[in-house]
């Protein structure tokens, strides 16, 4: 069954969240050079809420994770426009610090005079630098990615960017954030031992662990469970949901029972553009689109 | 319409088959029996000169007792320093130009001299040095070994350097950004970790590289009968006291040649599987 391309040019279905945004995107576009991949996306990011973005492969889902903490940035030639609201403030006018010099420049971006008045409060706010954006957007991505180091120094790696703590203080973060993501118990004996020796769904939660033990206020999650079995994959949804009383998650799945199961919030997307946003209890059982209807009863994608 | 069965198909591909793998074993063989017969002669010949006196006494003049102390010992000296220069140098120039050089029009310029350099004849590196090092200061130096050796190993580092940090997936790099670290910062604590065992078998591939290089010590180190400790006049080296040894018209100084030719085909030998043994351990600290 093939999709009548109009209907992605229709103005997008969202019904607006209820609750405080924390992130909201609005007239997104994104481009990997020439090629442009997102067409004036708006997304709201429900605070304290888990929000799926799902559809069909290329439709931008990843690419707009992407932009959400600006880790395409990585890659020149890609660029985005438009607005991404966190806290009030653009995130695409967050300014790039150099590698090396981070905290020198971090100090120095924090007295330096804004670059663009119109946006200069909130540069301000979050120091103006990629590296404070990311310790407050978080990202776990499809395939697990331990650090070739110790499971404590895989949690400590992120920690230890952003705040300096004593060796107790570390501990109990450790602990803190190996338990949030349910792999304390398993762990709990060998935190000293390679990352790398875990299981692929151990090692994806002591990604989430290593994530939130930043302390982000959002969690981005690119399809987190696709490469793990039904029974990690089981472990990790329970931990996310449990996460969601203290984070902002937006997760791209291509799992429609996954999205259904721990999401509070559904965004289909099309095509690179957003079709549908509203909240989950209704979005598979009655949305509004008939693209969107499509998708989620498999008649394509 | 059905296909029959046809053995003559079947046969042909069988026999196919049989030719390659006896072909390529064929060839496995044969650089392998080269290999044996290399390490036999070396030790037939070598082993029964080998004794303590090897490491303890300078070479001796012709018909006299002694050994190759000051030979391997300035091979060391050389050797050590040419790869402190060749591993600083190598694996810098390496990450730049896997982590910053796509895109880079100096990048492509730079990995293509690279491959020249790597493939460059070492006499004509020998000479490069003895016009820059040599002839300004109106004297061959052991430093100027050491540059000439490292010019030789530096290309051999930045290769495999730049060829094992691409291999790192690029997700491994955006984890360590996601969480807010510097680019640099991922490079040096996760990139670099990551890609470890893959440095150390690039400064190895370099240290065997120049480890039996004789050609570029002629012009530079030129050679010294006696043990020397001073970079900056001639120093011995293993490859041109055999060189030397056994070009002449001495029975004894050409058993120490042997001698001298053995001792780099253990050396060579062991570091290679002291390196390998080491980068295979586990990564947890």
């Amino acid at each position: 069954m093939t999709f009548d391309i109009s209907q992605a040019d229709q103005p997008a279905m969202i019904i607006d969240p209820p609750h405080d945004r924390i992130l909201d995107v609005k007239g997104l576009d994104f481009f990997y050079g020439k090629t442009q991949a997102l067409f004036g996306v708006d997304l709201p990011v429900a605070r304290d809420k888990i929000t799926a973005l799902i559809g069909p492969s290329g439709c931008g889902k990843s690419t707009l994770l992407r932009c959400l903490n600006r880790i395409y940035d990585l890659y020149p030639g890609q660029h985005a426009e438009g607005q991404i609201l966190f806290h009030g403030e653009d995130v695409l006018g967050t300014r790039r610090a150099p590698g090396g010099l981070r905290d020198k420049v971090q100090l120095a971006v924090e007295s330096a005079p804004p670059i663009d008045p119109v946006e200069a409060e909130g540069v301000l706010r979050v120091g103006g630098d990629l590296a404070r954006l990311r310790a407050r957007v978080g990202m776990v991505f499809q395939r697990p990615t331990p650090f070739p180091m110790s499971i404590y120094d895989n949690i400590a790696f992120g920690v230890k960017l952003h705040r300096r703590v004593s060796k107790s203080q570390m501990d109990e973060i450790v602990e803190d954030s190996l338990t949030r993501a349910a792999l304390w118990d398993e762990v709990k004996d060998k935190l000293h031992q390679s990352g790398l020796g875990l299981s692929g769904g151990q090692q994806q939660r002591l990604c989430v662990a290593r994530g939130i033990a930043v302390e982000p206020e959002v969690l981005l999650l690119d399809e987190p469970a696709s490469a793990l079995d039904p029974l990690s994959t089981a472990k990790l949804e329970s931990a996310l949901v449990e996460l969601k009383d203290s984070f902002s998650i937006v997760i791209v799945t291509h799992n429609l029972q996954q999205a259904a199961r721990i999401s509070d919030y559904t965004a289909f997307m099309l095509l690179g553009r957003l079709i549908e946003f509203r909240p989950s209890t209704d979005a598979f059982v009655a949305p509004e689109t008939e693209a969107m209807r499509d998708y989620v009863t498999g008649r394509f994608g | 319409m059905s296909v029959p069965f046809s053995f003559d198909h079947h046969a042909r591909r069988k026999l196919v088959n049989y030719l390659f793998v006896a072909l390529t074993s064929g060839a496995t063989l044969f650089a392998i029996a080269a290999l044996l017969l290399i390490l036999y002669s070396l030790v037939v010949n070598g082993i029964g000169g080998l004794d303590a006196q090897v490491f303890t006494l300078d070479q001796p003049p012709p018909g006299e007792m002694g050994g190759l102390r000051n030979a391997w010992v300035g091979s060391l000296i050389m050797c050590l320093f040419a790869m402190i220069i060749a591993v600083v140098i190598g694996i810098l120039a390496g990450t730049w130009l896997a982590e910053y050089g796509d895109g880079n029009k100096l990048a492509v310029v730079v990995r293509f001299l690279n491959d020249v350099l790597l493939s460059a004849p070492s006499i004509l590196v020998g000479l490069f040095v003895y016009e820059i090092l040599v002839r300004p200061f109106h004297g061959f130096s052991a430093l100027a070994g050491a540059v000439a050796l490292a010019f030789l190993a530096t290309p051999v580092v930045t290769r495999t350097t730049e060829d094992i940090m691409r291999l790192q997936s690029h997700a491994l790099r955006e984890a360590g950004m996601a969480l807010g670290a510097g680019r640099g910062h991922v490079i040096r604590n996760v990139i670099w970790r990551a890609s470890r065992s893959g440095l150390v078998t690039g400064a190895l591939l370099g240290f065997a590289r120049i480890s039996g290089e004789t050609a570029p010590l002629l012009f530079t180190s030129l050679g010294n009968p006696f043990l020397s400790f001073d970079l900056t006049h001639p120093m011995a080296s293993l490859p041109t006291t055999i060189f030397q040894f056994a070009l002449s018209a001495y029975d004894d100084w050409r058993e120490l040649a042997w001698v001298g030719a053995l001792l780099i085909a253990i050396a060579v030998l062991s570091i290679n599987i002291i390196g390998r043994t080491l980068t295979r351990g586990s990564i947890s600290k």
